[in-house]
């Protein structure tokens, strides 16, 4: 039950309230990048490989700068001059922006069109000849580690194999004596597939340098502005574009879910020309563009084993992965976890015994791998343990829900030390699941189960109880490229009680503009709709990491409620000097300060601050301003309980959802209306790799499906009716109790709906098939079990 | 160059156009309505959807040559009078969009639909939307705002009958 402490009219957390951005989205009046049009704008276009691993022997730009409107075009060669061929990634790897010699994946970069307009942009593109010597690529990532597998990062100096780096937590020796005396113990191999965002924006910028002032200004899809300043200034300081000198606006984004975090080589060769001609610079990629080189998500390959005694007490967990990154290491992550928050992945139970371990490798793919809709590989983590939980209750002859029920850590031993070593905040795993089994009716479905088995109809549930990790993060341990991981709010409070509040986040449809007014409105009775939010800018807005990874609401969140309990200490001491009282004769209810005992005694928030600008007690600063810069002091930890029910074709093998049920626990709630729309749009998002979305390459490293003809993005056809519900249980450090929940569906749903195919096919035999899950793969598993014949 | 006339949100435009460019290029760079958006580039995700004769269409596989002489609407043209449309107020009521980037699309392929079935059921109003991709909502939203829109659409039209 959601219980609201302020009134409609402030609107603070707990209300419905109606979005306020969507009154221009839905009048045709955002402002996507490609919106933007400046007088002299140039358009750039970007030739790109056909090969995953060649030479470039020659590029004849010839033709092409015949073409009238062609301005010029643009290669590694040109770049070295000015040292800006290269660049950093965000996990401290290197990056070529264009190449001087090789190319390393389909689709990479190799020169860069220039002309007037779109169109001659793109048939400049067409008319550059590229020579090219093609070489053996390195596809599959296990090969990439044999002895005899050709060194693919020549650039880095000393490098004698395709191995980037080793990472392991957890007691090795310990969890090795576990599963050595363990009365069952379940294995399975699984592959997270390579997917991708697809954030219907693709990405895109227009580059704005001014010659005159030597200043940038610099549009485009990012969601994280500021960090993207420095790292404008890191790479480009030495030719004078030193950091006051850059301004980066994210306008509207048309969808992120971290696809839009790291640095594409398009962004650095449209400033360079822009800077080389002083004249703006746009570049929109183009869908198959970006589907097939911008950062690709997951590719992870987990080994994954638990133990358990005969009774069903888990004993111990032990995951070793392999880490398919493509040509660099371009993960966005926090850079002392190069796995990213993998470790979450000992899940929702209690046991004291684990040990993970990654290794990450290069091959002839596109770089990444991004955190897609996912505080940082958790979406794997989860998965793993989910489906190894499931393994573990088939071997045990359990019910999976009544073996998740005797494994969960208790709600009275939060906090809870994972043996990963993370600390759980809180949660009511129990609660949660109960609620889910309730309202899908769970007990009935299995007795339909059993009859339907009888009849040989293919029937399944599956069940996923997930603990996400969120809100990165703590300064001790969360930083990128060294800058700590909070984030910011800075709020100020017109003469007239209306507010502007600014933020280092950056909005991708996540509804910030409505959430944080409301947050506001509950610390000081302004009414939600009088408060405007505003991020993207790095001239106006307070430095911040951005928005991915769930993190807005813990960081920049909190940095908006203490910001804002600032500001009500002041109205305090305002009122009191108003109301000649001492300020602990005072009483505060959202909206006003009122005398303890005399309530017709009272200064509403709108007199303070008016007060505040005409009228505030001798030696007080003038003004109603205040700014937080929020440390997190944990992460914090939402859940959830998902159950899916599923019914197979036994001809055709077509996979129908019948229902899908999904209980959140993402601490207080600021807008249950958001909070279910992000809940549903994460669940067809975890619909998509558990049933439709993989990236596909051929071993010549040739991608298969490209484009969105061949990849498979599900509609409003494929996605089902979502039921959805919570439980509440607060996040005892986060300064408002909330946890995010932006990420959990699309965490929690693959697991579900594998689990339940699995086990509707578990009468054959079957105890796993790997995402995406086809009927062609269910007749190829079939088959493989001599259940059927060719 | 190709001489064309198009009437867009009920105002009529001359202008010389190369003949390959697309409809939604006309509209976006020519017009400056970029409530249009391009999502794809190979006709699937239907942001570009505007209406044609008051049939939807992809703009981004029309070109502008092909719409001479005929009448466009736009996103922009729903709420031309200053009232939002009934889809739009849906949209927003419903909770039907979040990053906003395929909301033009999917309303004017739901204008489509509503315009020919007054009261649809979920399964045709989901398949109505196939061509229009959504990454935010996972669609349960949008539904329901379409949903909203008919039903507002038919309570209008029994006023005015």
């Amino acid at each position: 039950m959601i219980t609201c402490k302020t009134s409609r009219e402030i609107g603070g957390m707990g209300h419905p309230i109606k979005r306020k951005e969507d009154i221009r989205f839905i009048q045709g009046k955002g402002r996507y990048v490609d919106d933007i049009k400046l007088p002299g704008m140039l358009h750039m276009d970007i030739v790109r490989s056909p090969y995953a691993y060649a030479r470039i022997k020659h590029i004849d730009a010839s033709e092409a700068l015949k073409i009238p409107g062609v301005v010029a075009v643009v290669t590694g060669k040109d770049l070295e001059k000015y040292n800006l061929h290269w660049m950093p990634t965000l996990m401290s790897d290197t990056q070529m922006v264009l190449p001087t010699d090789t190319v390393m994946y389909q689709a990479q970069e190799v020169a860069a069109v220039i002309a007037t307009d779109r169109y001659t942009a793109r048939d400049a593109k067409e008319a550059v000849r590229v020579e090219y010597e093609p070489m053996k690529p390195v596809v599959d990532p296990y090969k990439a580690l044999e002895p005899d597998a050709p060194v693919l990062r020549t650039d880095k100096e000393g490098k004698t194999d395709n191995h980037i780096w080793h990472w392991e937590v957890g007691d090795r020796e310990k969890t090795e004596a576990v599963f050595r005396s363990a009365d069952v113990v379940v294995k399975e191999h699984m592959h997270i597939p390579r997917i991708h965002v697809v954030s219907i924006e693709t990405c895109g910028c227009v580059a704005d340098y001014d010659k005159v002032n030597n200043h940038l200004t610099m549009y485009m899809t990012t969601q994280a502005p500021h960090a993207i300043r420095t790292v404008i200034a890191l790479v480009a300081g030495h030719l004078g574009l030193t950091e006051e000198k850059i301004r980066v606006i994210s306008p509207d984004i048309g969808g992120g879910f971290g696809g839009k975090v790291p640095v594409y080589p398009g962004y650095v060769i449209a400033i360079a020309v822009s800077f080389l001609t002083g004249k703006p610079v746009k570049w929109i990629e183009d869908r198959s563009e970006n589907l097939q080189a911008d950062s690709f998500a997951r590719d992870y390959h987990i080994t994954a084993e638990m133990a358990a005694t005969r009774e069903g007490k888990i004993l111990a967990t032990r995951f070793k992965v392999l880490a398919d990154h493509g040509y660099t290491d371009a993960a966005a992550n926090p850079s002392k976890f190069p796995t990213g928050l993998f470790s979450i992945g000992t899940g929702s139970y209690d046991y004291d015994t684990a040990f993970m371990e990654a290794d990450a490798v290069y091959t002839n793919k596109p770089p990444g791998g991004v955190a897609y809709r996912c505080s940082f590989r958790v979406t794997e983590a989860v998965h793993a343990i989910e489906r190894l939980t499931d393994s573990m209750a088939r071997a045990l002859g359990m019910d999976p829900a009544e073996f998740r029920m005797k494994n969960f850590i208790k709600k009275e031993d939060f906090p809870w030390k994972s043996p990963t070593g993370w600390t759980y905040d809180s949660g009511d795993y129990h609660a949660g699941l109960k609620k889910a089994m309730e309202v899908i009716g769970y007990d009935d479905l299995r007795r339909e189960q059993a009859e339907k088995r009888k009849k040989g109809e293919l029937m399944g549930i599956g069940i996923s109880t997930f603990t996400e990790i969120v809100g990165a993060g703590p300064s001790r341990d969360f930083d990128i490229l060294g800058i700590k991981m909070f984030d910011s709010c800075e709020i100020r409070v017109h003469p007239t009680g209306k507010a502007i509040a600014r933020f280092g986040t950056k909005s991708q449809g996540q509804g910030h503009e409505t959430t944080y007014a409301q947050i506001i409105a509950e610390e000081l009775g302004i009414p939600a709709e009088h408060i405007q939010v505003e991020e993207g800018d790095t001239d106006t807005a307070p430095y911040g990491l951005g928005t991915y990874a769930s993190r807005s609401t813990p960081t920049a969140g909190a940095a908006a409620a203490v910001a804002a309990r600032k500001l009500r200490d002041k109205a305090r001491k305002i009122a009191a000097y108003l109301l000649e009282v001492s300020e602990e004769d005072l009483e505060w209810e959202p909206g006003k300060f009122y005398v303890k005992g005399a309530p017709e005694k009272a200064k509403t928030i709108q007199d303070i601050v008016f007060a505040a600008y005409t009228n505030h007690p001798p030696g007080m600063e003038a003004g109603f301003e205040a700014t937080h810069y929020y440390d997190p002091p944990n992460l914090t930890f939402p859940s959830g309980a998902y159950i899916c029910v599923v019914d197979i074709d036994k001809e055709t093998f077509e996979i129908k959802i019948r229902r899908f049920v999904a209980i959140d626990d993402c601490g207080n709630i600021i807008n249950p209306m958001v909070v279910q729309g992000q809940v549903h749009g994460g669940l067809t998002q975890g619909l998509a790799p558990a049933m439709y979305e993989e990236l596909i390459y051929d071993e010549d490293g040739n991608i298969l499906n490209g484009t969105l003809m061949d990849y498979l993005v599900p509609t409003a056809v494929e996605s089902p009716r979502w039921e959805t519900g919570h439980t509440i249980t607060p996040s005892p450090h986060h300064p408002i109790g909330a946890k995010g929940v932006g990420e959990s569906p699309t965490v929690g749903a693959p697991p579900a709906i594998a689990n339940a195919i699995v086990d509707a096919l578990s009468v054959y035999g079957i105890t796993h098939l790997d995402i995406p899950i086809t009927p062609y793969k269910i007749y190829e598993a079939l088959k493989a079990k001599g259940v059927i014949e060719d | 160059m190709a001489h064309i006339s198009i009437t867009v949100n009920g105002k009529r435009h001359e202008a010389d156009v190369e003949p390959r460019t697309l409809l939604v290029d006309f509209l976006r760079e020519h017009l400056g309505l970029t409530g249009t958006h391009v999502g794809c580039d190979t006709s699937q995700c239907g942001a570009c959807t505007v209406h044609l004769d008051g049939r939807s269409v992809k703009a981004c596989t029309v070109f502008a040559v092909q719409a001479d002489g005929r009448s466009v609407t736009t996103i922009e043209g729903m709420s031309a009078d200053g009232a939002l449309h009934p889809l739009q107020e849906g949209f927003r009521e419903e909770h039907g969009l979040q990053c906003g980037f395929c909301t033009p699309g999917m309303i004017m392929a739901a204008a489509d639909l509503l315009q020919h079935n007054p009261d649809p059921s979920e399964a045709e109003i989901r398949h109505a939307l196939e061509g229009n991709y959504c990454r935010c909502t996972g669609y349960h939203n949008i539904v329901r705002a379409v949903q909203y829109a008919a039903r507002k659409m038919r309570e209008q039209a029994t006023v005015e009958a």
